[in-house]
């Protein structure tokens, strides 16, 4: 026989689930824009399907990443995983060297044991087929049941798994993960209890149907173990697509489709939703998070954001409520970009006035090699626009302070607040003045203003931040540096860091001149001295409380010095500071070495004639 | 006052009384450093936007407090949200998110 | 009576605290961390009111220890044991003193203005500190521009370290403002010249007289005063400051090029205070100053018997009173040794 009344639980629950998830999914692609469906048709032919296929096996199925960060974890995530995905491969191979047919009803593979029973079969025997089949079968549901036992130890005890904060979970979620943990005790009583009566089963099923055997009246048992065990699986589908656990699937096609390119760019779109519903509210994200550490707020983190969106219950306070650091972006196993879902959602809710900026009207300036533009918050650490000229002016390069009498601000601020069309009115006028000054390079002390001059400006223009120029310039030997006795931290800035990539520039630099100290937490690991612009939510004395920790393991060793290269990083970190903070520009202008320099300038100076020069000195005032 | 349409008449003094508060009471309800400002003038000072505009924060703001917020919708599109206000208060004010605020309220007042 | 105090700090209220014990008739012994006695009042010139020599109230305080107060300099204080009857401090020459009670004058330090670093003190040539003006008066210096010009146009920030969050100090410093008015004063009689102005959130005119000598600033003097906090100052090609202001009476952002800026810088909690106090394990308030018993019924007790504190190591005081807090201090000695 191949039916029975029992599994239709399983059957029905399974058949809703792929029902839906197929609406859901083909609707999300649908929907994605034209572009991207030409990079999924580009993708499938090519080389990154097959790279997909190997990250889903090593992320999905072995949870590599997760594994990196906490080892507990990653096998409890992985035993599930891995294992449920061999019970399914092994069971249908199994189900058909036992049918002889090729194809089954669904349902045969899960419910083998009670349509086939084997004459006893000594368990260990497995260089038979049948012995090989029953021992692995087993070893999977054994993988997955040491999964279970630390899942609910670690709901009870979740510090002992280096959790030190447990997810909020909801009401759903909790039905959910019932239905989950039910599903494989419940496979192994079935087995079991099949075993004991017809004494077939693996080394575990047999074993555990022997001693059933020996109390229980196991005849009667197995038919209801049965039930149950199906009533669980069609629960656990027809809940899947409205839990945390649309995960399992929706992942796969998440890494399909970012292999192929797609992205979430400024909008929130269905590949937004895609990346939403692949988040297995795993936590992690939680612990990362100084919000959560230092400044005690605790309903913000990316995984109750992700599910308010899910819910369609964005709320505003939450929405701007993120530093947007990009830690939780950095240590998310699934990779799920958090910082572009939130701020395309901040657009979503944004407000309705417009900004205006018409009062803005572009003049004619210096027409220059280089320009060096400070941004709004270099205006506020004045030492750091002082040592940028001091160190232009030594190399004798071409060049002008171009918001020298006062920033017309980059414009990212207003795009991290999801008010992409003020930012546009904001980067017409300074990719304006930048494009009307001929210079071939543009150099920034800010590393915000870095990111969306080198992500949104579309500049044709070399882009460099200060410690990029800096780092050139000694390279090319254009400034010589003397060293220093100095002890020095080095305080990566969000935007710098985890934002651009930049993190062994500084780290050279300073290396050249002074000792360089390690922190506990450095280059993508990094801690957000809490000044961001991102959040615009947090009050006073939570980013104090941010600062204050960040300022203690910075100070921990007492360095002389810290330095960073983002003056907004400065600015925050430099309140009750006992070390002296400095910005890397500053660092290395008191290292200049007077004499070179001034020869190196009296060289170039030699060959400007008079009129050259008292040119350049009008030019200067 | 009979509102003639002209716009070269305005009010000799500030009728407490008269004035509409819902939005001040809105603004409070969501950050309440809004009661922390002493009008001491450095965001007005330092902000991007008062470089080449006519934009006064503190001003704004102040006037919010009194209900005088006839002006309110179209003086506040001039913010660059640039955060240099933020940056300066002494006394800890949220500058930012009153600007972001104060736009929710122009949207739930209908103004 | 053979009852020894220990006086820590030898400031005005320090020197006051020992002499006032002195005459009462117990052996008063003041520790002072540095060369010399006299604490800050040492660095100034005039005294708010009535613009007064500083020298003279020294004078005043160090004539009347001589011979009745012991004075150690150069004392560093490593470590205070606190047994039933007595107190031990160990300097680290390694010298010994006993003491059975001990009176913590310890001060105040003064804002170190590199810390508000967007008014460019170490940047900016031309910027420097109420305490760098008074220097100068001392010494009989003429007052110039780093160039050596005459300034046109002197201009005084108000509130330098203090009343503000982003520092880490929302207290007010109280005497800084009178300060400046007198520094406004002093500078347009030496400098007749040259326009003044004072840039101010509040002013804070509390004492006796100081009413009147911001009246006589702007009426004898011509002081200007601008209500307005300074956001940043930007320095010209010529080394001159440019200031950006928003003048809030007049509802409008204002800019101003001075020659000079000189920043009243606020009190802090001196390094001594920190570390006194926490020898001692004094409580200490939000704004790092040490919190006596009561803050009005007994601001010179502490919680621990034997232990008094008096002058700027509670909260910032004028020298008036410095001096009058002294000498209460010195009354509740007197009464716990009786």
């Amino acid at each position: 026989m191949t039916f029975d009344l029992f599994v239709l639980p399983f059957f029905l629950g399974l058949i809703f689930l792929l029902v839906v998830l197929g609406i859901k999914y083909s609707r999300w692609i649908n929907a994605l824009p034209k572009a991207d469906i030409l990079k999924i048709r580009n993708g499938i032919f090519s080389r990154k399907f097959f790279l997909s296929i190997r990250e889903i096996f090593f992320e999905s199925l072995l949870h590599r990443k997760m594994f990196k960060q906490n080892a507990l974890s990653g096998w409890m995530h992985m035993s599930f995983a891995f294992g449920w995905f061999m019970l399914i491969v092994i069971g249908n191979i199994e189900s058909r060297v036992y049918s002889g047919r090729h194809v089954n009803p669904p349902y045969y593979p899960i419910f083998l044991k009670f349509f086939v029973h084997d004459r006893k079969v000594l368990p260990f025997e497995i260089y038979t087929v049948p012995g090989f089949f029953r021992f692995s079968m087993d070893l999977m549901l054994l993988l997955i049941l040491s999964g279970l036992v630390l899942a609910f130890i670690k709901r009870q005890h979740s510090k002992w798994f280096g959790y030190q904060r447990k997810t909020k979970q909801t009401e759903f979620d909790r039905f959910a993960l019932t239905a989950l943990w039910f599903i494989f005790p419940l496979r192994l009583l079935a087995e079991s209890f099949t075993a004991g009566y017809y004494l077939g089963g693996g080394f575990l099923t047999n074993s555990l149907g022997w001693v059933f055997s020996c109390f229980l009246p196991v005849e009667y048992l197995a038919y209801p173990a049965w039930w149950a065990y199906s009533i669980a699986l069609g629960a656990f589908f027809v809940t899947l697509p409205y839990s945390r656990y649309m995960h399992i699937p929706t992942e796969v096609l998440l890494i399909f489709l970012r292999n192929f390119g797609i992205k979430t760019e400024k909008n929130f779109n269905s590949f937004s939703e895609i990346e939403v519903n692949s988040c297995p509210r795993c936590g992690i994200c939680i612990d990362t998070c100084q919000l959560n550490t230092s400044a005690c707020i605790h309903d913000t983190q990316s995984i109750y954001f992700l599910r308010s969106v899910r819910q369609n219950e964005v709320k505003q306070d939450v929405a701007f409520d993120c530093l947007l650091c990009g830690r939780c972006q950095e240590i998310c196993p699934v990779g799920i970009n958090l910082n572009a879902i939130r701020i395309a959602k901040r657009k979503d809710i944004q407000t309705l006035t417009p900004n205006s900026y018409s009062y803005l009207t572009p003049n004619q300036p210096p027409i220059v090699d280089v320009v060096y533009f400070a941004g709004c918050m270099t205006h506020l650490t004045p030492s750091i626009k002082k040592a940028m000229t001091e160190i232009l002016d030594v190399t004798g390069v071409k060049y002008s302070f171009l918001d020298a009498d006062g920033t017309v601000c980059c414009g990212r601020p207003q795009m991290m607040a999801g008010k992409i069309d003020a930012a546009q009115q904001l980067m017409d006028y300074n990719k304006t003045l930048i494009q009307k000054s001929g210079a071939k390079t543009l150099v920034t002390s800010c590393p915000i203003c870095y990111k969306v001059f080198k992500e949104d400006y579309n500049l044709n223009i070399q882009v460099l931040h200060h410690t990029q120029y800096l780092w050139q310039l000694m390279n090319e030997n254009k400034i010589s540096l003397k060293p220093s006795e100095k002890t020095v931290v080095y305080h990566d800035p969000c935007e710098l860091g985890r934002g651009s990539g930049i993190y062994e520039e500084p780290r050279q630099i300073i290396k050249s001149i002074a000792g360089l100290m390690s922190t506990e937490h450095e280059k993508a690991d990094a801690l957000c001295c809490g000044g961001s612009l991102g959040n615009v939510q947090i009050n006073s004395k939570q980013r104090n409380a941010i600062q204050k920790d960040v300022l203690d393991e910075l100070q921990k060793f007492h360095p002389d010095t810290i330095v960073t290269a983002c003056p907004l990083c400065k600015k925050t970190l430099a309140k009750g500071s006992e070390a002296k903070v400095e910005d890397i520009a500053e660092f290395v202008c008191k290292a200049l070495q007077p004499t070179a320099n001034k020869k190196i300038r009296k060289e170039q100076f030699k060959s400007l004639t008079k009129a050259e020069l008292i040119g350049l000195a009008i030019e200067k005032l | 006052m009979i509102d003639f349409g002209y716009t070269i008449n305005t009010d000799r003094q500030i009728d407490y009384d008269a004035n509409d508060h819902r939005m001040s009471h809105f603004i409070l309800s969501r950050e309440p450093s809004y009661n922390l400002c002493i009008g001491c003038g450095s965001c007005t000072a330092t902000c991007s936007a008062g470089n080449f505009t006519d934009f006064n924060f503190r001003k704004l703001h102040l006037m919010i407090k009194r209900g005088e917020i006839s002006e309110v919708k179209t003086k506040i599109q001039k913010c660059m949200f640039c955060g240099k206000c933020l940056l300066v208060c002494p006394r800890g004010v949220n500058t930012r998110n009153l600007i972001l605020t104060i736009n929710c309220a122009i949207d739930e007042l209908k103004l | 009576m053979n009852k020894k105090v220990v006086i820590i700090g030898g400031g005005i209220a320090g020197m006051e605290a020992s002499i006032t014990l002195a005459e009462l008739g117990y052996h008063a012994t003041l520790l002072e961390k540095s060369h010399s006695t006299g604490g800050h009042v040492q660095d100034w010139y005039q005294l708010f009111p009535n613009r007064r020599p500083a020298k003279e109230v020294l004078t005043f305080s160090e004539l009347r220890m001589e011979g009745k107060v012991k004075t150690i300099n150069d004392a560093d204080i490593i470590e205070i044991e606190k047994n039933i009857n007595d107190f031990r401090i160990l300097l680290r020459n390694g010298k010994l003193v006993v003491a059975d009670a001990i009176v913590v004058a310890t001060g105040f330090d003064l804002f170190d203005a590199h810390r508000k670093e967007e008014y460019g003190y170490g940047i900016y040539e031309n910027v420097i500190t109420s305490a760098d003006l008074e220097k100068r008066f001392s010494e009989g210096k003429k007052i110039l521009t780093h160039g050596g010009a005459v300034p046109k146009r002197i201009g005084i920030i108000h509130c330098v370290g203090s009343r503000d969050e982003k520092s880490g100090n929302n207290y007010c410093s109280k005497v800084c403002c009178v300060t400046g008015v007198k520094q406004a004063i002093e500078i347009r009689e030496m400098l007749p010249e040259t326009e003044v102005f004072c840039f101010y959130m509040d002013l804070r005119m509390f004492g006796r007289h100081f009413e009147e000598l911001y009246k006589e600033s702007q009426e004898k003097w011509g002081v200007n005063f601008i209500r307005g906090r300074l956001s940043e100052a930007n320095e010209n090609a010529d080394g001159s400051i440019l200031l950006k202001v928003e003048d809030t009476l007049a509802g409008k952002p204002l800019k101003m090029k001075v020659d000079l800026l000189i920043l009243l810088a606020g009190f802090v909690p001196s390094g001594g205070t920190k570390a006194i106090g926490k020898m001692l394990g004094l409580p200490f308030g939000d704004d790092g100053f040490i919190t006596p018993k009561d803050e009005h019924t007994s601001t010179n007790l502490t919680d621990i018997q034997g232990v008094f504190v008096t002058g700027s190591c509670t909260g910032p005081k004028s020298i008036q009173d410095s001096i009058a807090d002294a000498r209460a201090a010195a009354t509740q000695v007197a009464n716990y040794l009786k």
